[in-house]
């Protein structure tokens, strides 16, 4: 029992990283393995690496493009996404007027709507409107998940402020407006920025509204273009696990950045996984 | 009401509510327009038939016919038992791992930020990358899980794992598990840490074995967090569309397929707006069934005045 207890945390945490870290370490291993040696005989040590795929993924297959475009939209969704759900979600936290509640209600059930329950008029939506294959054709969709999570996540962060702070600003003649811009709002950062980084994250992996609003290679977004890589003959793995392991790069250096904050956001928010 | 005849005394408490209502309107109109009014139309479409591949037979109104049409289809049905078993299997062994690894974090005082950064990488990837990489471990007979599996002992013979009903299956409910096991364990670690240490201190005195404590203070403080992983994975997992359409395609033929990836073939693939309507809200009622009870368990903390 004893020795359960002093050594099982450092196995338990000792399998958990092994496990968690294989698939990425074979991932990256295998994008430098020349194509021709992809399945001979697995190897876990690598040989001498090659950068054949990383080149053939940003001349031959223009990855630059995926790229932006996945940059282009999850930024502007994240921007609108906080800037508009910041106001709103003050206003839940704080301030007393009719339905707050109903309002709350209906945010937490948006949240957890299945996407592909809106596909179809959205889809018709943006063909009426001649947004299939355009960046607002994305972005406006995006809205649907991105501002219910951010609302949700920001309410939590504003609770967590003292009130005393605007109560005492407002006291010394601040209107309700200027205590929320000059007191509120920089004690936010920290949250407005975790939220930010959240929204962005879920922007940037988005797959079932990027897959069916986009038509062609100029406006598909990194996830789209990964899943949909063909080869001639066979799939290109070396390239497909080099664009894996590019698309993985900015979230997981935002991860290990903020890791702290983002905890705390996923515990107090508990929003969808 | 006592109260708020006290705050409208100066009238701070009116302007206050119309300033809220000014900063909630935009995003709470946003949501309205792109997630309540086209959840509308999906109905709409639900009652029609609409062939985008037909225009010139308009739109006409069928009433239910479109439900029973999907109440008599046998590719619904399997798609909903698919979807039914992967959430079983993946929530499940997700909420059993996730537990263990809980509680053997609660323990560990060192490596806390390794573990962190380890385990929320995974659950921060995008799904269709996760797929991928597992795609390739599974893919060719000699692949890597071909590899191990027989070093294991597992295994005699090389599989193709994606050309059999039911092997493929495995590398999908793995891939589920490596990337929301890590979000589960997470959930469950804080409300671990929510628990009063001085409670297994005094069930320590009064003599319970570790089992009982466990079974005794643990399980009962934790349920909380246990629930609200339990419905979000549950939800999660009923809607799971990237990591199929990507790892299987639904195949071999439509053996993998979920429902969320069917109703995305009705509409995209084959173009039939009103039939894949109708799977779209049966989807949605399935959720809203679901979340209705999540929200009668914890609703009331959730949307409450917590302070």
């Amino acid at each position: 029992m004893n020795r359960l207890k002093r050594y099982g945390p450092v196995v338990a945490i000792g399998l958990l990283v092994l496990a968690t870290a294989f698939p990425f370490y074979w991932a990256i291993v295998s994008s430098f393995t020349p194509e021709a040696r992809l399945f001979e005989a697995p190897s876990l040590w690598p040989g001498t690496p090659v950068l054949d795929h990383y080149r053939a993924l940003f001349t031959e297959r223009d990855f630059w493009v995926p790229i932006r475009n996945s940059l282009v939209v999850a930024g502007t969704t994240t921007l609108f996404c906080v800037s508009l759900g910041a106001l709103c979600a003050y206003a839940l936290a704080r301030l007393e007027f009719r339905f707050k509640h109903v309002i709350l209600g209906l945010i937490l059930a948006v949240t957890m709507f299945p996407q592909i329950s809106i596909v179809s008029p959205l889809y018709l939506l943006l063909r009426e409107l001649g947004l299939i294959n355009t960046y607002p054709g994305l972005i406006l969709p995006y809205m649907t998940f991105a501002m219910p999570l951010t609302v949700w996540l920001l309410v939590g962060f504003f609770r967590q402020l003292p009130r005393e702070l605007e109560e005492a600003a407002m006291v010394d003649g601040a209107s309700r407006l200027q205590a929320f811009r000059e007191i509120i709002l920089p004690l936010a950062l920290p949250g407005l920025a975790t939220t930010a980084i959240l929204t962005f994250v879920y922007s940037w992996n988005e797959f079932l509204f990027a897959l069916s609003f986009t038509l062609g290679p100029e406006r598909h977004t990194v996830p789209v273009a990964i899943a949909l890589f063909r080869g001639q003959y066979q799939v290109p793995w070396g390239e497909i696990l080099a664009a894996a392991v590019v698309a993985t790069l900015p979230v997981a250096v935002l991860v290990l950045l903020f890791q702290r904050r983002i905890v705390q956001g996923l515990t107090a928010g508990a929003v969808k996984g | 009401m006592v109260t708020d005849d006290r705050r409208n005394r100066g009238g701070i408490a009116a302007r206050d509510a119309r300033l809220a209502w000014w900063f909630v309107l935009p995003a709470l109109g946003t949501i309205l327009l792109v997630a309540l009014f086209p959840l509308g139309w999906t109905l709409w479409e639900s009652l029609h038939v609409h062939d985008l591949r037909m225009p010139w037979r308009g739109q006409p109104f069928v009433g239910l016919g479109n439900y029973a049409e999907v109440l008599a289809d046998d590719r619904f049905w399997s798609a909903l038992g698919h979807t039914l078993a992967f959430t079983a299997a993946s929530v499940g062994l997700e909420l059993g791992l996730g537990l263990i690894l809980a509680l053997a974090l609660n323990r560990a005082y060192r490596g806390r930020g390794l573990v962190r950064a380890a385990v929320l990488i995974p659950w921060a990837i995008p799904t269709v990358v996760a797929a991928l990489l597992w795609r390739f471990m599974f893919d060719s007979q000699a692949g890597i899980a071909n590899a191990v599996a027989m070093k294991l002992g597992i295994m005699d013979e090389p599989l193709v794992w994606f050309i059999s009903a039911t092997a493929a299956w495995v590398p999908v409910i793995l891939a589920d598990v490596w990337k929301m096991t890590p979000f589960v364990t997470l959930l469950l670690l804080a409300g671990l840490q929510n628990i009063d240490a001085s409670l297994y201190e005094a069930a320590r005195i009064d003599g319970a074995s570790a089992w009982q404590q466990f079974r005794h203070v643990t399980l009962p403080l934790l349920k909380p967090a246990i629930l609200v992983a339990l419905i979000f994975r549950t939800l999660d997992a009923f809607r799971v569309f990237d990591l199929i359409y990507v790892l299987t395609g639904g195949g071999p033929g439509t053996s993998t397929e979920p429902i969320a990836l069917y109703t995305f073939n009705s509409l995209l693939q084959n173009l039939r707006f009103g039939y894949g309507s109708a799977l779209s809200v049966v989807v949605f009622l399935v959720t809203f069934g679901l979340a209705l009870v999540y929200i009668r368990w914890l609703g009331a903390d959730l949307t409450g005045e917590g302070v």
